[in-house]
């Protein structure tokens, strides 16, 4: 089949971007959509002209590194799916197709589709983590985790970092990604020494690399490829409200 | 070149006890004072450098990712072993040593693997007080599920998510230490050459893949942490950016390069579609505890499995190999695979894949448990390949997923170039010639956090280090070798795109140095490749410049090295005339089929040492003994 693509086409973060369109000639439906990127940047090179440049790696669907908005929606139409989980079955012969980065002024564009998420990284960096050093552990079953409990810090720690809840967000807020990671910690007996310190930090981070705030939009856990729901916004919200009153 | 393994002497129980007393220790204060390159972030990088930061010493880290949490260790799912004993069902460290040398098919150093049997329980103690929420009993104890190759539950596994869950803890190890300022984080750097003064490794060449910018660092140490070569039969289960690059970079400057030819081919993989495809997603192995391997007994039996009754079904594993059935290693179940379909026996539209099928178990535990255990698994599938497994079996083919081959490192994880240490998949040194089931993740973090922070120490303090600085001639002529290397993959100027020369190769490399090799099509390989090699530099095109973020030059470069590099893997194939775990030599089989070693002419290590352009590389070998375990032919019957 074929496909007319609408693709957003940007040098670097300084030069202003546009839609580009293409066709693209020979897609089978087993195709995932980023092969179908791959056909075309096959083709485009084959003329000698700039293939689009787009972020992928695993192409399983959990490494997050993959970041597109399909006609839209991070990640495309399917939920609970990440874009290269995404399959042309779910196009038909003809259909044009709208593709643009995940756009928020915390993830600068570095070109095309691709955008700088590295915010991520230094609000993890300010608190996302349990101190301990290595080599000194107790044994792992000293430490009781009740069965739901582990299954419910599992949940929250499903969270590949994408930032399509970012992408979704009307402004732009990384809430549910600071909750999941909030949430993981807060459930389980690890996470309890530095509990307030970390939601703290967090979200201090958070607001210093210009995410935006939650307005019960909903639209992050809908976009969520790994279906985090948005309780464990709740929860931040109890853990950040519980610190502010327990921490000194 | 010499390959000194400095082993310790004495009993193996406490072959590493003595050796870290030995070892010669850093004076806090000193720590400071050094500086380590680490380059790449999964399990063993990123454990490595947050353990090293930890210690004192000063760390600067490199991944080709936007994030170091993107590594491809992230993509592992079933679990990590250790010997824990907690199911009481006759596990030991001696038991996981004796199967991790028995599965490697007697390829692999005694010694190191005793070690990483001994310190797999530290790790599952480390994760947990890390926060990695591991699956749990109802009374809050770790659970535990057994995998291929064992017949002890020794597991330890997060959903079908444990690679994540072990790369998030040791990122978050990572990240705290990043916070912290004790280290220093290059995200979207690609190494590019190891930069080697005075015969020791004092740096590195990297390119900030956002910029285009070629930069020069210099340390006492570097460590790769670059994971597996997967990715030279282009499709594999790997991510799209692994590649040998690194590690070939560093073979051209002295590393020796051990096993290339030792390939683990996963039996629980999607099947191949067509010819678009960019890579294989595999099924965890975790799915064959449950789920029964089938084909019909007839060739050519088109029916709906549904449709296929019990008594016209061969359930393969399970009447070969009766004590592991369904969890036989996976070299085994693999080439059973091959011999259904070469049979004619395979199903779907290709027939080249057999059936995984869980009726049995959804019948007997409920379809709720299923869905406990491998539910994420089961929606991978369905979302591939738009069929529901619950309510038909799985079609599944084997594929490229580990190397078990790398640059060839001592005891200490040093590889033959002094102050160049290689840690996790990279390495050679734990799984001999197959690696059995939760075994990568396992020698991932033992690496990183319980052997390198102890033996970097010992080459630190034992070795005078002049200081070095990135002014010396040696950066200058590594940086002018990157700089040509660029400007000639942007100078071809052809009309094939990297990807389409990659796809080549690894036809080349699948058909002739697949799961079953022999000496004509081996030969055969090594005249095609260099044909394709010679191609790709008249041929390829990368377009833009190399001041840019392009993603065509850094797929090129990477090609570039691969098609080198297959033809190592080829050679070293060719040489060793047996069969043995992941390496099938067709000439040497039993007569039912199974792989027939040669103890008496390759009872030892492969390490091949860069002679120089167009030269022939040379063979090494290093004897491998086996005082410990009594070498035996591998029967899972």
């Amino acid at each position: 089949m074929n496909i007319t693509l609408k693709v957003w086409r940007q040098k670097n973060a300084s030069e202003p971007g546009a839609l580009v369109q293409y066709d693209v000639k020979g897609i089978v439906p087993e195709m995932s959509f980023l092969e179908m990127l791959d056909t075309l940047n096959e083709q485009l090179l084959a003329k000698g002209e700039d293939p689009l440049a787009f972020d992928s790696d695993c192409r399983e669907g959990i490494c997050g590194m993959c970041d597109l908005i399909i006609d839209g929606q991070a990640h495309g139409p399917d939920k609970g799916a990440t874009t290269c989980q995404l399959h042309m079955r779910r196009y038909k012969d003809g259909d044009v197709v709208t593709v643009e980065p995940f756009r928020s002024k915390a993830f600068p564009i570095v070109k095309d589709l691709v955008v700088d998420r590295s915010a991520f990284d230094r609000i993890q960096a300010a608190g996302g983590f349990v101190s301990i050093n290595t080599g000194n552990a107790v044994d792992g079953n000293n430490i009781l985790i009740p069965h739901d409990k582990a299954e419910k810090a599992m949940d929250a720690a499903a969270c590949i970092g994408c930032g399509a809840c970012v992408a979704a967000c009307p402004n732009a807020s990384a809430m549910l990604f600071v909750a999941a990671k909030v949430s993981q910690y807060a459930l389980l007996p690890q996470g309890q020494p530095e509990r307030e310190k970390r939601v703290l930090a967090m979200r201090e981070a958070m607001d210093a690399e210009g995410f935006g705030h939650c307005t019960n939009e909903y639209e992050c856990e809908a976009a969520c490829p790994k279906e985090i729901k948005i309780s464990n916004i709740a929860r931040l919200n109890r853990e950040f409200l519980r610190a502010t009153l327990v921490s000194e | 070149m010499k390959l000194e393994s400095k082993v310790p002497t004495g009993p193996i129980e406490k072959s590493w006890d003595k050796h870290r007393f030995e070892l010669k220790l850093v004076n806090p204060a000193n720590k400071r004072k050094f500086k380590i390159l680490v380059v790449g972030t999964g399990l063993a990088g990123a454990s490595a450098a947050a353990s090293c930061a930890e210690l004192g010493y000063q760390v600067e880290v490199f991944c080709v990712q936007d994030s170091p949490r993107r590594a491809h260790s992230i993509a592992a799912q079933g679990g990590i072993n250790a010997a824990k004993n907690y199911p009481n069902d006759g596990d030991s460290v001696w038991r996981l040593f004796y199967d991790t040398i028995k599965g490697g098919d007697f390829r692999a150093r005694e010694a190191n693997v005793y070690r990483l049997a001994q310190v797999s329980n530290s790790i599952i103690d480390q994760c947990v007080a890390q926060g990695v929420p591991f699956a749990r009993e109802y009374g809050g104890t770790l659970s535990n599920r057994s995998f291929g190759g064992a017949q002890v539950s020794r597991t330890f596994y997060a959903r079908g998510q444990t690679g994540q869950q072990l790369l998030l803890g040791a990122y978050s190890a990572l990240m705290r230490q990043v916070g912290a300022g004790a280290v220093k984080m290059h995200t979207r750097s690609e190494m590019l050459d190891l930069v080697v003064v005075d015969g020791a490794a004092r740096g590195i060449i990297t390119r900030d893949l956002a910029t285009g910018k070629v930069e020069r660092h210099a340390g006492d140490a570097v460590l790769l942490c670059t994971g597996g070569y997967g990715n030279v039969f282009y499709l594999s289960t790997n991510a799209n950016s692994c590649n040998v690059t690194a590690t070939w970079r560093a073979y051209k400057r002295g590393a020796a390069f051990a096993n290339p030819c030792y390939t683990q081919i996963h039996p629980t993989c999607v099947p191949v579609t067509g010819e678009y495809q960019s890579k294989l997603t595999l099924m965890s192995e975790s799915l064959r505890n449950d789920g029964r391997v089938w084909v019909p007994l007839k060739k050519g039996d088109d029916r709906k499995p549904q449709d296929i009754p019990e008594a016209e079904r061969d359930y393969y594993l399970e009447r070969k190999y009766p004590a592991f059935g369904n969890l036989v290693p996976r070299d085994i179940a693999s080439r059973a695979a091959k011999q259904m379909t070469d049979d004619g026996r395979g199903v779907g539209k290709t027939g080249l894949s057999v059936y995984l099928d869980f009726a049995d178990a959804i019948k007997r535990i409920g379809l709720d448990k299923v869905k406990e255990k491998y539910g994420n698994l089961f929606d991978m599938y369905h979302h591939i390949t738009d069929e529901d497994p619950y309510q038909q079996p799985m079609r599944i083919y084997p594929a490229v997923h580990y190397t078990m081959g790398g640059l060839w490192v001592d005891y200490n994880l040093m590889t033959t170039v002094p102050g160049l240490f290689c840690l996790g998949e990279a390495n050679f040194s734990d799984h001999g010639a197959n690696r059995l089931g939760a075994s990568a993740l396992m020698q991932g973090l033992a690496d990183g956090y319980f052997v390198l922070p102890y033996t970097i120490g010992g080459y630190l303090t034992g070795n005078k280090l002049p200081k070095v600085t990135t002014d010396h001639k040696a950066f200058t002529e590594a940086e002018g070798s990157v700089n040509a290397r660029t400007k000639a993959l942007l100078g071809a100027n052809g009309k094939k795109a990297p990807s389409v020369l990659h796809r080549e190769l690894g036809h080349v490399m699948w058909n002739n140095v697949g799961m079953g090799r022999n000496a004509k099509g081996l030969k055969e390989a090594l005249s095609r490749i260099p044909e394709i090699r010679a191609e790709f530099w008249k041929n390829v095109s990368v377009v833009g410049s190399g001041e840019d973020f392009n993603q065509t030059l850094e797929r090129a470069g990477r090609v570039a090295d691969f098609l080198e590099f297959g033809e190592l893997l080829a050679k070293d194939a060719l040489v060793r005339e047996e069969s043995c775990g992941g390496h099938f030599r067709e000439e040497h089989q039993t007569p039912d089929g199974e792989a027939k070693r040669d103890d008496e002419k390759f009872a030892h290590v492969a390490a091949w040492e860069y002679k120089g352009e167009g030269q022939e590389p040379a063979r090494h070998t290093e004897p491998l003994t086996f005082e410990n375990v009594h070498i035996a032919q591998r029967n899972y019957a």
